[in-house]
């Protein structure tokens, strides 16, 4: 294989696995708290039609994605409101904020179909991507290696601070953190927003990077694969950069071995490739009983109020 | 993907339109003719349904307050569709377009069920009292595309980001490989499946695997411009789809097949508000106006425009079909004889692609 395709390959896994990488780890940190928000391809789809909405109107592809944070934050501040405020069951309001999203999305990005803007773009300058080796290393836009760092500064702030400690304690229970007097509700809202600004810069990467244009669903479902993802990581980041850049991996893997001429696996099983593992990982977690309470946060999912 | 419910109806005066009576010849002077449609992907995909979408909307523009539309986008392929179907039907719609070749089934069960409602079934080939067929022959305007990518490939080989191998598909992968092998007889077609009809990221994907493999041309069966757009971040060379998509792509576009809808429903309204709708089989192309090419861009050299005018005038005028024989298949086999042409039959079951098309 000439170093071309190979460069091109690299670059392609790490460009697909970005978005899903920002979404799945504003995921993570909402459901370390206790909250799961189903709503992630709703946020996602906001912020891609917000981001480029401002970067079309703007024409600045960064101020987009200042929008699309924004636009991810007002969306899971919504959330927040009908869970967190009037304890409504989350798992419905998660559904319902990703149909809102898709039709919000549509609505909003109507007068944009047919825009073209400019895209975000490698953020070094292309003299230092030269050569092939530096420009699978800093060939890439600002969120790439955003991603990157936020998993690693995810990582590091859950385990050893500790906001990170009174974050997962209020995801492990609820009741205790309460008693021994952190605000439950609070921490919980917060989670949840930074949740929806990840979403929302996931989002923003399709509109302002990969596809820089807008289309209705343009997301495709990507969130869904977050939402799995974070499963699949048994709520850990370092398996969740791992297990973002293994779907892009073989998602990329297989159209270039197809566009080369041989299939290995029929693309059905491709997708359902992410769910299967999940799946998987879930049956694997439940089946050795001494893990299951340090995988799931036991809070997750339940409705809070404090007495 | 997911089972997500991403449907929306926004259905234009469904409710109004509710009252409608069953019985007796629709368009009596007052009760508007409720239309409906069912789209596969979003209004706003900019292809398919975009331009199924303008087709409505040209028939609203036609008949005035003569007629009600309403819409559902977004309907799954498969056995859910027959739910919108009926759905529309009691909202009193009295024909109802279904634009989506795997509606099929779901369209001649509704149609079984409901015998006062007129169902019309883009690109399908099962057909009864109150269901017609309709089609555009794209694979007209895919033959004049492969002309111009028999000129200007310098690999010649051009990369066929397709969604799921149905006859409709087909036809176009073969029209295209044929026409670029009259210009260049070692033309090949290098065909990428990524089973979806609408996924901008993965359309852009695997645009990018097949230019990696050494394809400067690209052409493309799914709905988004994400693959155009991807040839013209590489500065490589592309065909729009459905609809004239050189804002993504000002200088990588060297044409488009435009879809154009709007002749034929117009038409079958008309029919129906007469009451002489009749079920059948329209296949309307580049003649009619159903296919148009949409201007050449910069980077088609003047002889490549008069070579693929020539190609589109011929059709036009019946001299050229573009499945023609000889067609040998990929196993070498003489599947279409000397001088002879297919059928629109044998093209609306095709399952073979000719020799040159890799998939």
């Amino acid at each position: 294989m000439s170093t071309a395709l190979l460069v091109s390959f690299a670059m392609t896994v790490a460009m697909a696995s970005t978005p899903i990488l920002l979404a799945s780890l504003g995921e993570l940190v909402a459901e370390k708290a206790g909250v799961l928000n189903l709503g992630v391809e709703g946020m996602m789809l906001i912020g891609a039609v917000t981001g480029f909405a401002a970067a079309a109107l703007t024409g600045s592809a960064y101020l987009g994605l200042l929008a699309a944070m924004l636009g991810g934050l007002l969306t899971s501040l919504i959330f927040a409101a009908l869970t967190l405020g009037l304890s409504a069951n989350q798992v419905a309001t998660g559904l319902a904020l990703t149909i809102f999203g898709v039709g919000a999305s549509a609505l909003i990005g109507a007068p944009f179909v047919g825009r073209t803007i400019e895209r975000l773009g490698p953020l070094l300058p292309q003299a230092l991507a030269g050569h092939p080796v530096l420009r699978v290393l800093f060939g890439y836009d600002l969120l790439v290696y955003l991603a990157l760092g936020l998993t690693a500064v995810v990582a590091w702030w859950l385990r050893y601070t500790r906001p990170g400690l009174v974050l997962r304690a209020v995801g492990e229970s609820d009741t205790s953190a309460h008693a021994i007097g952190y605000p439950v509700l609070a921490v919980r809202t917060g989670a949840v927003a930074f949740g929806g600004v990840l979403a929302g810069l996931a989002g923003a990467y399709f509109s302002l990077e990969l596809t820089p244009m807008w289309a209705d669903r343009l997301t495709a479902g990507r969130g869904w694969i977050a939402l799995a993802l974070v499963v699949f990581a048994s709520w850990r980041p370092a398996r969740l950069l791992a297990g973002a850049y293994l779907f892009g991996a073989v998602m990329t893997f297989e159209l270039h071995a197809k566009a080369a001429g041989f299939a290995l696996l029929p693309p059905e099983i491709l997708a359902m490739l992410p769910y299967l593992a999940t799946i998987l990982v879930l049956t694997l977690i439940s089946v050795r009983p001494g893990r299951v309470s340090t995988a799931a946060p036991a809070c997750l999912g339940k409705a809070f109020s404090p007495a | 993907m997911v089972a997500v419910i991403t449907r929306r109806s926004l259905v234009a005066g469904a409710a109004g339109a509710a009252a409608l009576p069953f019985a007796g010849a629709a368009g009596s002077a007052q009760t508007p003719l409720g239309i409906g449609f069912v789209y596969v992907g979003p209004t706003g995909d900019y292809g398919w349904t975009y331009a199924h979408d303008q087709g409505r909307k040209a028939i609203e523009a036609e008949f005035g307050s003569k007629v009600k539309t309403s819409y559902v986008e977004n309907v799954a392929e498969g056995p859910d569709a027959e739910r919108v179907l009926r759905q529309l039907a009691t909202a009193g719609n009295k024909l109802i377009f279904a634009t989506s070749f795997g509606f099929m089934n779901a369209t001649v069960r509704a149609a079984r069920a409901l015998p006062n409602v007129w169902f019309e079934h883009a690109t399908g080939y099962q057909r009864a009292a109150n269901l017609a067929t309709y089609n555009a022959r794209f694979y007209e305007g895919r033959a004049v595309c492969g002309t111009i990518a028999g000129h200007l490939s310098k690999t010649g080989t051009a990369g066929y980001i397709a969604s799921f191998p149905i006859p409709e598909v087909v036809m176009g992968i073969s029209a295209f490989t044929l026409a670029a092998q009259k210009v260049n007889p070692n033309f090949k077609t290098k065909v990428l499946w990524v089973s979806t009809w609408y996924d901008p990221a993965k359309e852009a994907d695997a645009a990018k695997a097949l230019m990696d493999q050494g394809c400067d041309i690209l052409t493309q069966h799914t709905d988004s411009p994400a693959p155009l757009q991807a040839a013209e971040a590489r500065g490589m060379l592309g065909f729009g789809q459905a609809s004239d998509m050189r804002t993504y792509a000002p200088k990588a576009q060297l044409t488009s097949i435009v879809d154009d809808w709007a002749p034929y429903y117009i038409r079958r309204v008309r029919m129906a508000l007469d009451g002489t709708w009749k079920s059948g089989d329209t296949w309307d192309g580049l003649k009619e106006g159903a296919v148009r090419i949409a201007p050449y861009g910069d980077a088609v050299p003047e002889n490549v425009r008069r070579e693929a005018d020539r190609v589109k005038e011929e059709i036009i005028a019946g001299a050229l079909h573009p499945l023609t024989g000889p067609i040998k298949d990929q196993k070498g086999e003489l599947r279409v004889k000397e001088g002879e042409r297919m059928t629109d039959e044998q093209l609306s079951k095709m399952d073979w692609y000719p020799a040159g098309v890799q998939s």
